[in-house]
C-alpha cells in the first residue's frame, strides 16, 4: 500500500519523459522500485516541504567505525534530504571520538551512547534492538521518517523524498542482477531467518532500511525477535541481521523498493542500469578495522 | 458519417504506428530478461509508474495472490456508490450482477445505490460478503444536473454514514459491466483511472477545460493524465476531500454562469492535477465500449454498455474533430 495521504502538488512545467524500460520499476505488489529517470524531484518536492516533516537517521560508530562518521555527515550534509528537518543518531561507544562537523540550520547531531560488544557479529545484530529501544524511549517523538544507514559509507548523489515511503528497503548492489536461486539467504532450516528454495522477491542490503518511525519500531522489534530465537537455538544467520531483514521483508512487504543506486559498492563496476550513485560503501580493510 | 469514419480511420492510424513502436522495442530489450527473471509477465510497452511514483496498474504488473495475502487480515470493507436515476435503471441488473461476481470478489463490498425510483429496482443476488443498500435521491431535468450532483450526494453521505461503514469507497457509473476481475490491486489512497480516449487521442486534444473563468480549468500545457469520471476512488477521508473540492468548483461555476467543458469530469481533473493520486489505474479498468481497443489494451475488465446510439455517433464525431483541432461550439445540450 502506497503513503496514506495524496501529495499536494504544483503542476510541473517540465515534459521529460519519466520513464526507465531496461529495468523493473514495480513490484508485483504494487510497489515502486526508485530509480534515476522514474522520478520528477521538482514534483515530489514541491508535494512534500510543505508537510514540514523531520527525518531521522540512524547510523552506528563503534570501536574504529568512529572514523568514517565525519566523511559521513558532510556528504550527507550535502546531498541527503536538503531542505529538510534531519536528526543524525549516531550510535557509539566511544562518543569523544565523534568530530564535530558543521550543519546546516534545521538539521541536528544526537550522540547515543550504547556499549560494545565482545565481536562485530554481535554488534551488527544487536542494531535491531537498540534502534527500537532508541525509538520507543526518543525518536518516536522527534522524527516522521527513520533511515537506518551503515556509517561506512558515503553519500554522492541527491537522496530526497522519493525515497520517504511506509516501509522502505533497498536492493543489494550484488544481488540485483543475478537469479534469485543465487541469493544468499538463509537456508537452513533450523533459523529463524530461514528462507526456502523457490521463494523470495528480491534479496535487500542490510546497510540501509527505513519508513515511518511507528513501522521501523514495528519490525526492528520483530527482526529482534527472531535474532534472539536464533540466538537461543545456538545458530547465527549467514549474513546476520540482514539475513533477518530479508526474512521479514519477504512475509511482509515494503511499500517502496530503493534500487542499488541508494545502497552501492564502489568496489563493483558500474553496470548500465545504474545511472547515478547516490550512497556508496567507503574502501576499508575489513581484517584491520573489525576486531 | 463522412466525419465518423475520419474520426476512426485517425484513431486505427495512431495504433498502426504504436504497434511498429512495441514491435521493435520488444525486440531490442528481449535479451534484458535476465533481470529478476523470476518475476514473470513484466510490461515495458506502457508506463507502469508516474513521476510522482504512483504506480499504474496494468495486467501483468501485480500478483492478485500476494496482493490478496497482504489483506487477508485486514477485514477489509469496501463501498461502491453508484447512481441509477430516470432511464439508468435499466443498467442495475446488469451491473450489480457482473459486480457481485468480480468486483473484489472475496472481500466485503458495500453497494450504495442512489436512485430516483426504488421500486423498480429488480431483486438482486448478492455474494454472502456483500451488502446493498438503495437510497432515494431526487433526479434533475438535465443529465448534467444529476451527473455533478453525484460529488455533493456523495461527500454528504460520506461524512453522515459511509465513513463509519467502509475504510475505503470508489464512484463507479451504473452503465457497465464487469468481464473480469477488480481486485485489491485497486486499494489506495488516492485513485484514479486513466480515460480510455487517452490512448486513442493525441495528446493536445485532451479535453481539460482550458477557460480560465472555470474552476475546472487547467492552463494550457498542463496535465498528467486525462482521468475519467466513470470509475474512481480510495480512502473516505481522501474521496471526501476530493468530492467536496469538486462540488464547490461546480457551484462557485454555477453562480459564475459558466459549465465546465466535461462537467464533473473537469472538475475531477483539475482536482487530481493538484492533488496526485497515489495509484493509477489503467484503461482497462474502465472500457469506454465506442472505441477499439488498441494492443496495449490487454484486457477489458469493466466497460460501458452501450446506452444511447446516437450519444454515441456525437462523441465519435467531437473526438474527431477535437483531434483535427477543429473549433466546436461548447454547448452541447443537443446531447
Amino acid at each position: 500500500m502506497g503513503d496514506c495521504f495524496s501529495l499536494r502538488a504544483r503542476p510541473c512545467q517540465a515534459r521529460v519523459n519519466y520513464t526507465r524500460q531496461d529495468v523493473l520499476t514495480v513490484t508485483p505488489w504494487l510497489a515502486p522500485i526508485v530509480w534515476e529517470g522514474t522520478f520528477n524531484a521538482e514534483i515530489l518536492d514541491s508535494a512534500y516541504r510543505p508537510l514540514n516533516l523531520t527525518v531521522g537517521v540512524t547510523a552506528f560508530a563503534i570501536g574504529k567505525y568512529t572514523r568514517f562518521v565525519g566523511r559521513f555527515l558532510e556528504s550527507a550534509e550535502k546531498h541527503f534530504m536538503k531542505g529538510y528537518r534531519v536528526n543524525y543518531y549516531i550510535f557509539t561507544d566511544n562518543p569523544e571520538t565523534i568530530p564535530t562537523v558543521q550543519l546546516q540550520p534545521g538539521r541536528r547531531l544526537v550522540i547515543v551512547p550504547i556499549k560494545k560488544y565482545p565481536s562485530w557479529q554481535e554488534i551488527s545484530m544487536r542494531r535491531m534492538e537498540a534502534i527500537n529501544k532508541h525509538i520507543a524511549e526518543t525518536s518516536h517523538g522527534e522524527v516522521d521518517y527513520l533511515f537506518c544507514l551503515d556509517i561506512d559509507m558515503v553519500f554522492y548523489n541527491a537522496w530526497g523524498p522519493e525515497t520517504l515511503g511506509d516501509i522502505v528497503a533497498a536492493l543489494h548492489p550484488g544481488y540485483f542482477n543475478v537469479p534469485r536461486s543465487q541469493f544468499p539467504y538463509e537456508r537452513r532450516s533450523s533459523s529463524a531467518a530461514h528462507i526456502p528454495d523457490g521463494e523470495g522477491d528480491f534479496y535487500y542490503g542490510g546497510a540501509v532500511f527505513g519508513g515511518l518511525v511507528k513501522k521501523v519500531y514495528e519490525f526492528t522489534k520483530t527482526c529482534h525477535m527472531t535474532i534472539l530465537t536464533d540466538k537461543a537455538n545456538g545458530i547465527m544467520a549467514a549474513w546476520q541481521e540482514e539475513s533477518h531483514l530479508n526474512r521479514h521483508f519477504l512475509s511482509h512487504k515494503p511499500s517502496k523498493v530503493l534500487s542499488p543506486e541508494y545502497l552501492w559498492d564502489d568496489r563493483k563496476p558500474k553496470p548500465p542500469e545504474i545511472h547515478l550513485i547516490r550512497f556508496s560503501t567507503v574502501d576499508k580493510d575489513y581484517k584491520e578495522i573489525r576486531d | 458519417a463522412d466525419v465518423c469514419t475520419f474520426g476512426m480511420l485517425i484513431s486505427k492510424v495512431d495504433i498502426c504506428a504504436e504497434e511498429i513502436c512495441v514491435c521493435l522495442y520488444e525486440f531490442y530489450r528481449s535479451f534484458k530478461d535476465y533481470l529478476h527473471s523470476h518475476i514473470p509477465c513484466r510490461r515495458r510497452d506502457v508506463l507502469v509508474l508516474t513521476p510522482w511514483l504512483a504506480p499504474i496498474v496494468w495486467e501483468g504488473t501485480f500478483s492478485r495472490d500476494i496482493l490478496n495475502a497482504q489483506y487477508m487480515q485486514k477485514k477489509l470493507v469496501t463501498g461502491v456508490v453508484t447512481f441509477a436515476v430516470k432511464k439508468y435503471v435499466q443498467f442495475i441488473e446488469g451491473f450489480m450482477s457482473s459486480a457481485n461476481k468480480y468486483f473484489l470478489a472475496g472481500h466485503q463490498v458495500i453497494f450504495y445505490l442512489f436512485t430516483d425510483n426504488p421500486e423498480q429496482i429488480p431483486h438482486i443476488q448478492m455474494a454472502p460478503e456483500n451488502r446493498l443498500f438503495v437510497i432515494p435521491v431526487q433526479n434533475h431535468s438535465r443529465w448534467q444536473d444529476i451527473s455533478m450532483s453525484r460529488m455533493d450526494i456523495i461527500s454528504r453521505y460520506i461524512r453522515s454514514q459511509f465513513q463509519y461503514e467502509v475504510h475505503y469507497l470508489y464512484s463507479i457509473d451504473v452503465d457497465v459491466q464487469l468481464f473480469e476481475h477488480i481486485g485489491v490491486e485497486i486499494i489506495d489512497a488516492l485513485v484514479g483511472t486513466i480515460s480510455s480516449w487517452q490512448y486513442t487521442a493525441r495528446r493536445e486534444s485532451k479535453s481539460y477545460e482550458t477557460r480560465t473563468e472555470s474552476q475546472a480549468a487547467i492552463p494550457k500545457g498542463e496535465g498528467d493524465f486525462y482521468y475519467t469520471a466513470s470509475f474512481y476512488g480510495g480512502s473516505v477521508a481522501e474521496v471526501y476531500k476530493l468530492t467536496r473540492a469538486c462540488f464547490k468548483g461546480v457551484m462557485k461555476d454555477r453562480e459564475n454562469g459558466i459549465e465546465a467543458r466535461w462537467h464533473d469530469e473537469s472538475h475531477l481533473n483539475k482536482y487530481l492535477l493538484y492533488h496526485k493520486p497515489t495509484r493509477l489505474l489503467s484503461p482497462e479498468y474502465y472500457w469506454d465500449a465506442e472505441l477499439s481497443r488498441p494492443r496495449i489494451i490487454q484486457v477489458k475488465r469493466m466497460c460501458s454498455v452501450h446506452k444511447n446510439k446516437r450519444r454515441q455517433v456525437i462523441r465519435s464525431i467531437m473526438w474527431a474533430m477535437l483531434s483535427c483541432h477543429v473549433f466546436l461550439p461548447l454547448d452541447f445540450t443537443i446531447i
